[in-house]
């Protein structure tokens, strides 16, 4: 078990999850007979939930700064039926259409982030409020109608990566992307490691990169060989393309530059980290600006997918992307997560979702499972924090665990006192 | 339980020596206190003296079993396990925060754990005639169906003592009760403690008001250190100020600081005419047209009661982080500056270090490294980037030189103990490299080691040309680390005095009053 932990680092509880997404998975793949891992059930899979994972990922940053968004799926789509709009009666190209989606996604969000921010009203009221205009704003200009895109368009939610070069019977933009996939992992291993020894921190052992390495590429080239594979036409989907561009790039942005340390600064303690000069305001609308321009984005790829905006467009799409972020990890209380838990947390959500219906499971118990499954994850995460924070695999070992107890130098303030007394 | 004789000069309580250890400190030591019934006795002593330790004891917040010695109340040796059982033996405290819900009405508040009912339905017309009854016992006209939030404090510490009157109260404890209190609610609720004496009802009070205790007080236990020191009578030792004032600051001080040469330059720092609000309440003043100044190399002291303004002003002047600002200037190297903000404040080269580590000082879900970078993100990185080694090697260095005890720089801040916990803080505001460093109680909650160590830090920043405030309510630490020591009472300074003027009585003296000359 030490190895384990050792393999995945300190943060065990990233660990579990990934270790239950394959767990999950390698349970449906032999309780599927096989059908869960072909090329056409994991490109569908991406397909069917790439634009609830685009919200996860803003919703992560939402819920780290300590807020929450009840309106994405309104959000989403009410910015695909202007989108579908805009190219069908002002005749603008699909890509001039899709800018101009994500406009009125800041547009939206500025709304949303100055009632939050600035006048201080709590995001789940602004954005309950939210959810109501938009999604009426939605069947408004729509009429309630289905509006169709055109097939340009369409490619944003359903498009494949072309086939280019020799044909050698994979798809080899596929491949290559696979490739620099590895290349990068490889990559960035041996780098921390080098970084590691330069500084005098601790260096993994190299049998813990070796075998973490062989996992991580041998699960990235397996993935690579399924999308390689599939019917002709089909390949990586663009819709899976974006959302890797996005992890990629929010994944940096939440843990390497000053704006995402600072969310998480606000989240964590707010006073304090408007004491160390964080613009906690300004923090809390960048958030709430961001979360809605990628709302917008998630509704005009689900209407690329399903060639047409309709009046009822992204409903409950809020409460799908809430759910994976917290079963990526993050804290009710704001100040804790991370976009590729989220990612995770939104894969074990679509993987049982997929795994429940290859089972031919009706959808009443699919949503218990479900339902169940997010009690479990957050009950698990509550569970450990009163325990003084003790990771999962510190509960497998509950009796080496350390007990929380007062330290030697801590007083309890009156305050505590009362709250304990009474 | 013990039944026990009862003396002709009837006591209601006897605290026979009380100790009571945390984890390697000794907070309470062998600590007597014998009340007689029907008398308001007082218990003096600095901040952090055991004062609120032995209250807790005593009303069972830390529960039988987890303290030596006895308690011995109406001639019975009690084991309280909660707060609920010593209640219900008779004994209420009051604590300096009130445990009023602001959104309740004043009945609602008093009733509230222990409504009356009629068939399991509460019985709201008895509660209405009980609480009309009660408030006139305390004195306060209002409405009983107002609520608490609309009536000031010194209206909710008479419903929180209508609170206790409604449980059959026999003894009252006030954790400074007056503390928030102007003059005449002051005033008032010393009235009504000295009437419901006259009711038989027996009174601790804890102050820092001497004043005040001098005049209602019948007798007056000391503590110092953890220590019960002496007990007073009021009436037969003919006792002062300026004898509580003694007893409570009769230690010797041992060599508590490092040695230190001061190197005192030019005012650099200068605060004029500095007036603030409180944040919510309209028409109180939180800082009353202070000035004050700063040399380079000074380390200047700012003593005063909990609840002076000291933590207000220091606040209010970084970046206007508390209070309305009404108005004054600052002046730094001879220039007005405005710092309207916690971010120009840094900017301009402040720093505020708080006198309240977790909520106000510490992101607990951080680490070590995250918490030392966390004021001055620009330095560690680039085009917005965070250098992530940068980091790294900066949080170590810090660790090295200030001597944090922790296995290394990526555990957890929650995890440290208070005195490594503030030692990052500092190196978090070290490292914005201020010209100015406001320390706000930086030894709070710290045991003495490490106060050493701070202490030396905080000399060697002066060492180097920085400005220092230290807020404390210590006096001996003040005495020790400052050059020079203002005083202030009630939201304005009230003297300043030079080192070698400064003594615990002269401070004490001029935190206690307000400003006699001018």
């Amino acid at each position: 078990m030490n190895a384990l932990k050792k393999l995945f680092g300190g943060n065990t509880r990233q660990f579990g999850m990934i270790f239950a997404l394959v767990a999950l998975i390698i349970f449906f793949q032999i309780a599927t007979d096989g059908r869960t891992l072909t090329p056409g059930n994991v490109i569908n899979l991406f397909n069917g939930n790439s634009y609830i994972l685009i919200l996860a990922i803003g919703m992560v940053l939402v819920i780290i700064a300590g807020h929450i968004d009840l309106s994405v799926g309104s959000v989403a789509a009410f910015v695909g039926v202007c989108v579908a709009l805009f190219i069908r009666d002002w005749g603008i190209p699909w890509y001039l259409g899709i800018l101009m989606g994500l406009g009125l996604g800041v547009l939206i969000g500025a709304w949303q982030g100055f009632w939050t921010a600035y006048v201080g009203i709590p995001a789940f009221i602004v954005t309950l409020s939210g959810m109501l205009i938009f999604r009426g704003a939605n069947q408004y200009v729509g009429k309630s109608n289905t509006i169709p895109v055109p097939a340009d368009f369409q490619k944003i939610g359903s498009g494949y990566l072309p086939e280019i070069g020799p044909n050698i019977g994979y798809n080899n933009l596929t491949l290559l992307l696979g490739l620099l996939g590895v290349a990068f992992v490889v990559f960035s291993e041996i780098r921390s490691r080098r970084n590691a020894k330069a500084l005098g921190a601790e260096v993994p052992e190299a049998w813990v990169s070796i075998v973490k390495l062989i996992l991580i590429c041998g699960a990235i080239l397996y993935a690579t060989y399924l999308f390689a594979t599939g019917r002709p036409g089909t390949s990586f989907p663009i819709p899976g393309l974006i959302l890797a561009a996005l992890v990629i790039i929010y994944g940096f942005i939440s843990s390497k530059t000053v704006i995402g340390r600072h969310i998480y600064a606000v989240g964590g303690n707010r006073h304090a980290a408007e004491l160390s000069g964080v613009q906690s305001k300004k923090v809390n609308f960048l958030v709430m600006m961001n979360m809605s321009v990628l709302a917008g984005l998630a509704g005009m790829i689900f209407v690329g997918r399903s060639t047409a905006s309709g009046p009822f467009d992204g409903v409950g799409w809020e409460l799908d992307a809430i759910a994976a972020v917290f079963i990526g990890g993050a804290a009710v209380t704001g100040g804790v997560g991370t976009v590729i838990g989220s990612i995770v947390g939104g894969l074990v959500m679509a993987v049982l979702n997929n795994g429940l219906q290859l089972l031919g499971v009706g959808a009443d118990l699919t949503q218990i499972i479900k339902g169940l499954v997010l009690l479990i994850a957050v009950a698990f995460d509550v569970y450990n924090k009163s325990q003084g924070k003790k990771s999962i695999i510190g509960l497998m070992f509950k009796n080496f665990g350390r007990s929380s107890e007062l330290k030697a130098d801590e007083t309890t303030s009156t305050k505590e006192v009362i709250s304990r007394g009474i | 339980m013990t039944s026990l004789n009862t003396h002709s000069d009837p006591i209601i309580l006897e605290m026979r020596s009380i100790t009571k250890e945390f984890p390697g400190v000794k907070a309470l030591s062998e600590v007597n206190l014998r009340v007689k019934a029907g008398e308001i006795h007082a218990i003096c002593g600095e901040n952090g003296a055991g004062k609120s330790t032995l209250m807790k004891v005593l009303s069972g917040v830390y529960p039988y079993g987890s303290y030596d010695g006895d308690i011995v109340y109406q001639a019975e040796v009690q084991q309280f396990k909660d707060i609920r059982a010593s209640e219900h033996a008779g004994i209420v405290i009051i604590h300096q925060e009130l445990a009023l819900i602001p959104e309740l009405s004043i009945m609602e508040n008093i009733f509230l754990g222990n409504e009356p009912t009629k068939r399991g339905v509460i019985d709201w017309a008895e509660a209405r005639i009980r609480s009309t009854e009660l408030l006139a016992r305390v004195g306060l006209r209002e409405d009983p169906e107002t609520p608490i939030k609309e009536i000031g404090v010194g209206k909710q510490q008479l419903v929180e003592i209508a609170k206790a009157l409604n449980k059959s109260v026999k003894l009252l404890i006030l954790d400074e009760p007056t503390a928030a209190l102007n003059e005449s609610d002051s005033q008032h609720l010393l009235d009504l403690m000295l009437g419901l004496k006259g009711r038989g009802i027996t009174s601790i009070i804890i102050s820092h008001k001497l004043n005040e205790i001098e005049q209602i007080a019948d007798s007056i236990t000391i503590i110092r250190d953890g220590k019960s020191i002496e007990t007073l009578d009021v009436k037969a030792d003919g006792v002062d100020e300026d004898r509580i004032i003694k007893g409570m600051v009769g230690r010797t001080l041992e060599s508590r600081f490092p040695d230190h040469e001061p190197k005192i330059g030019e005012v650099f720092f200068e605060v004029k005419n500095w007036n603030v609000g409180h944040p919510q309440v309209q028409d109180r003043m939180v800082c009353k047209n202070s000035n004050f100044f700063v040399r380079r190399g000074e380390i200047v002291g700012f003593a005063g009661l909990m609840g002076a303004g000291r933590t207000e002003l220091a606040r209010s002047v970084f970046g206007r982080s508390y209070g309305r600002f009404l108005s004054g200037q600052i002046h730094m190297d001879g220039k007005d500056v405005e710092l309207k903000s916690v971010k120009q404040a840094i900017d301009a080269g402040l720093g505020y270090v708080t006198e309240d580590r977790k909520s106000l000082g510490l992101n607990l879900l951080d680490d070590i490294k995250a918490t030392t970078v966390s004021a001055n993100l620009k330095k560690v990185s680039k085009h917005n980037v965070i250098d992530a080694n940068k980091v790294f090697t900066v949080a170590e260095q810090y660790r090295k030189s200030l001597r944090t005890k922790a296995p290394s720089v990526e555990e957890g801040v929650a995890k440290l103990s208070g005195g490594n916990q503030q030692k990052v803080v500092l190196a978090k505001w070290m490292f914005t490299d201020p010209e100015l460093l406001i320390l706000d109680e930086p030894t709070r909650g710290i045991d003495v080691g490490a106060k050493y160590e701070i202490y030396g830090i905080i000399q060697q920043l002066a060492n180097q040309g920085k400005g220092i405030i230290v807020i404390s309510s210590e006096l001996p630490e003040l005495l020790g680390l400052s050059d020079r020591i203002y005083t202030i009472f009630e939201g304005a300074i009230t003297g300043v005095l030079n080192k070698d003027e400064a003594s615990q009585e002269t401070l004490m003296k001029l935190m206690t009053s307000a400003r006699k000359t001018a």
